[in-house]
């Protein structure tokens, strides 16, 4: 079974992140990138479900500029058998992701589509609910337990209440949270391996992709700075603290 | 314990993506290809990234980049910003500057024709040029230690990973490979921790005058546009260090950047015999000076680090090369102090050692060997007549302190064109200059007003370090009752204050004074290793990746 795994190249977690001071996005230049955590998740569960011997190829897809080629490398040493770059500058928006994967899945005929649930530049947590969409398929999202048995998956979800587990027929869109595993450390040799490993480039127009403009980002603000604390000595002192604020 | 190690070899391993290991990779290149042949180099670089450990001020000289790609402008080097001005200001208290008129100046501080940068910028375009002509760059992976048989330096072991803070082997431990070479350089910078164990060993400095070092300090600011003068490089003595006295010597600049950024900083020589003094602390106290506060007003500060820098110049250089290796850039120590630039003399000697690497791999031969045509070329080049002229600058400094010592350089540099016919020596290393905490006075710093001056953790927190926390603590105590038992009752541990990241602290919870390392903090600037007056800290490389995470430094 071929299992098919998206990776983003986001900003760095430990990345302090600096908006524009024009307000039209975050800083990017200069600043370190690196694979969207939840899809190494992704990845390392794909790797260990070949390990498992329940996925037979591994194929990783990005879309995104030249640059995408270091996170497609990341995913190869990972384990992944090969992989494509959709090479598109420029912003993609979730809807436009979703086509791509979409028909790269088609094309592929995987059984298996593993995202991150979201990703952290973001956070819109939609692509792979909309690559289910599209092609008609089941989706199980925020999974946190994996298993394959056949032509059927069985995922547990953490949800509000607890956990809840589904099953669903393949092929199927799996998106991965925080505790689905704990991704490995990538071995020199692996990554030296992985620079020998094929990756296909294709475009939008390749894959019958017109890109969709649903979305347009207005303004990029920063949080607002976090007021100095005060130390109050006594209990008392709180709760007048409090009441001034009106939180009481 | 004895682990499997894969094993992979080279024709050469650079220990070091930073501009000496990046020229050194680049120039053997260009020289096996001039010669129709293969050469096979692989380089390894802690960060995480290439430029993420880089921290430089910086006014670039292009001298060794003219050299090394004569089209640099075409392949869009990220040279952007000329230097259009050089004011230079003795600082005489906290609001009083006298400006140094233009005359003045002695000839290693003009800046005509340099160019103010990024140098991690810079290097990850040498990177990328790297890894265009086939090199192979793997950040992440630190080289732990050098591999050495029958007294020939082999290769590298790059650290393990998944080692537990106990030293145990977690379930994903990962011993670290071996990469073995014909011949290894070492390009890690100033005080590089195999460097130092290689100097050691090869006894390559028993004829230099002891290394000298300082600390340098960094922010990076946003300014609004209208205090933003691109292109203008102010540097400074004086206060709040000494301008007559010896005891705590320095300078600091402050660069216009492009974008609306201004590079500032704080150089404090590592000779300061205060052990009260901070260095973090002088620095965000000297932010509030009129001069550099009016270009700093109103403005956000969007990164901060620290490095220390390798300062001894020609008296300190050791020998450069052992069997099957050398030392190239800060490793060996070719900053020009005089000029506060090493970059162009780094990049000089990673492309010497590279073409006496290069030439010895394309006649067929098979490494293993001290390379002495290294240290020839090295001498017949620009890179030996530079530092030779500046080599007193920095003693007669230290003898003099900035104002009669400037004035001495001043003469050296521009009467003599820095060959007075006698050489100034200085052989009392960093870290025996600390007098006891008893006999010096305590200093006061002032509160941080947290616009202009903040504290260390804030400031840390823009340095975007990370360290993986179960790991084994990667600053080494080779005795670990020194700091309570000496170094607390003789110097009031001042690794408490030269440490730029809060990573030493002296904690009490009632049950008496204990040492605690927050070594997740560290921005690997080497200053421990340096300063601590019984030399009893050593840093070693923590797992591959961990450290600061600097964006444009
Ligand atoms: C505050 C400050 C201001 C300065 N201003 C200027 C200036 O204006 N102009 C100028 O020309 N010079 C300036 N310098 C000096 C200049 O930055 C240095 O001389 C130069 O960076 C030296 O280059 P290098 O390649 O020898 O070492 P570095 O630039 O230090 O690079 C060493 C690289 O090796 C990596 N490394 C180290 N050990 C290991 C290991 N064991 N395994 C793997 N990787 C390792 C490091 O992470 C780093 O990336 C300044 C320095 C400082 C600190
Ligand atoms: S622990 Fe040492 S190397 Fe690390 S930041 Fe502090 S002084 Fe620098």
């Amino acid at each position: 079974m071929k299992a098919l795994v998206s990776v983003k190249r986001v900003v760095d977690y430990n990345v302090r992140i600096q908006v524009k001071s024009d307000g039209s996005g975050v800083v990017t230049d200069g600043v370190k990138h690196s694979m969207n955590p939840f899809d190494e998740i992704a990845m390392e569960e794909a790797v260990r479900l070949k390990e498992k011997g329940k996925v037979t190829e591994i194929v990783a897809v990005t879309i995104g500029g030249a640059k995408n080629e270091e996170t497609l490398r990341t995913a190869l040493a990972f384990g992944a058998d090969r992989a494509i770059h959709v090479k598109e500058e420029g912003e993609v928006q979730p809807l436009t992701a979703a086509k791509a994967f979409a028909a790269v899945l088609k094309k592929e005929e995987a059984k298996l589509f593993l995202a991150g649930k979201q990703a952290i530049d973001d956070d819109a947590n939609q692509t792979g609910q909309m690559v289910a969409a599209l092609l008609d398929i089941a989706q199980a999202t925020f999974a946190s337990k994996v298993e394959i048995d056949g032509d059927k998956a069985t995922v547990t979800r953490e949800i509000d209440a607890g956990l809840e587990t589904l099953e669903v027929d393949l092929p199927a869109v799996i998106t991965t949270d925080l505790r689905l595993n704990e991704p490995r450390y990538l071995k020199l040799p692996d990554i030296m391996k992985a620079k020998k490993k094929p990756i296909e480039a294709v475009s939008f127009a390749d894959l019958g992709v017109t890109p969709a403009a649903g979305l347009k980002t207005t303004k990029t603000v920063p949080p607002p700075a976090r007021s100095k604390g005060i130390m109050v000595k006594t209990t008392d002192e709180l709760v007048e603290a409090l009441k001034s604020k009106g939180l009481l | 314990m004895s682990v499997e190690r894969d094993v992979m070899e080279y024709d050469v391993v650079v220990v070091g993506a930073g501009p000496s290991g990046l020229s050194t990779a680049c120039r053997l290149k260009q020289l096996a290809e001039a010669a129709g042949k293969e050469l096979s180099v692989c380089v390894v670089e802690k960060g995480s990234e290439v430029g993420a450990h880089i921290l430089s001020g910086a006014v670039f000289e292009p001298r060794a980049l003219n050299e090394l790609f004569p089209d640099w402008k075409e392949r869009g080097a990220p040279l952007n910003v000329p230097v259009s001005g050089d004011d230079i200001y003795f600082f005489r208290s906290e609001t009083a500057a006298f400006k140094m008129p233009h005359l003045f100046v002695p000839k290693t501080m003009h800046n005509d024709g340099n160019y103010i940068i990024s140098l991690a910028n810079l290097c990850r375009w040498l990177g990328q040029q790297a890894e265009g002509m086939g090199v192979e760059i793997y950040p992440g992976f630190a080289a732990q230690t050098a591999i050495i048989e029958d007294g020939v330096v082999k290769g590298i072991t790059v650290g393990d990973m998944g080692v537990n803070r106990e030293g145990e082997h977690k379930p994903d431990f990962t011993p670290g490979m071996e990469l073995r070479a014909k011949y290894t350089v070492f390009a890690e910078g100033c005080r590089g921790h195999i460097g130092k164990q290689l100097i050691a060993q090869y006894a390559l400095a028993q004829d230099a005058d002891p290394q000298h070092y300082a600390i340098g300090i960094k922010e990076i600011w946003t300014v609004p546009e209208s205090q933003h003068k691109p292109g203008l490089v102010v540097h400074g003595a004086g206060w709040p260090l000494d301008l007559t006295g010896t005891s705590a010597l320095g300078g600091s600049f402050l660069y216009h950047f492009e974008n609306n950024q201004v590079l500032v900083g704080l150089i404090v020589d590592l000779s300061y015999t205060n052990p009260h003094l901070s260095p973090f602390d002088e620095f965000q106290r000297f932010k509030h000076h009129p001069v550099i506060k009016q270009y700093l007003d109103g403005g956000t500060r969007t990164s901060y680090g620290a490095r220390a820098i390798c300062k001894g110049g020609f008296n300190s250089l050791p020998k450069s090369v052992f069997p099957g290796g050398m030392l190239v850039g800060c490793d060996l120590g070719t900053m020009n102090f005089a000029k506060i630039k090493g970059n162009h003399t780094a990049m000089k000697s990673g492309m010497l050692a590279a073409e006496a690497i290069a030439e010895a791999l394309l006649a067929g031969g098979e490494g293993g060997d001290t390379l002495d045509s290294y240290p020839a070329k090295f001498k017949a080049s620009w890179l030996y007549d530079e530092l030779y002229r500046s080599r007193n600058f920095g003693p007669l400094l230290h003898k003099f302190g900035a104002l009669v010592g400037g004035a001495l350089n001043y003469i050296e540099q521009n009467w003599f064109g820095g060959k007075f016919p006698f050489t100034v020596h200085d052989l009392k290393p960093d870290h025996a200059t600390l007098k006891l905490a008893s006999a010096s006075s305590k200093i006061t710093y002032p509160k941080p007003d947290g616009k202009l001056s903040f504290d260390k953790l804030s400031s840390v927190f823009l340095s975007s370090t990370n360290h993986e926390e179960d790991q084994p603590v990667h600053l080494t105590l080779k005795d670990a009752d020194i700091p309570i038992a000496k170094n607390l009752p003789m110097y009031d541990e001042p690794a408490q204050r030269y440490c730029p990241a809060g990573v030493y602290e002296v904690v009490d919870e009632g049950s008496g004074p204990r040492f605690q390392i927050n070594a997740q903090n560290c921005v690997h600037c080497k200053t421990c290793d340096i300063k601590d007056p019984a030399q009893n800290i050593n840093w070693v490389a923590p797992e591959g990746g961990g450290g600061p995470n600097y964006a444009n430094m």
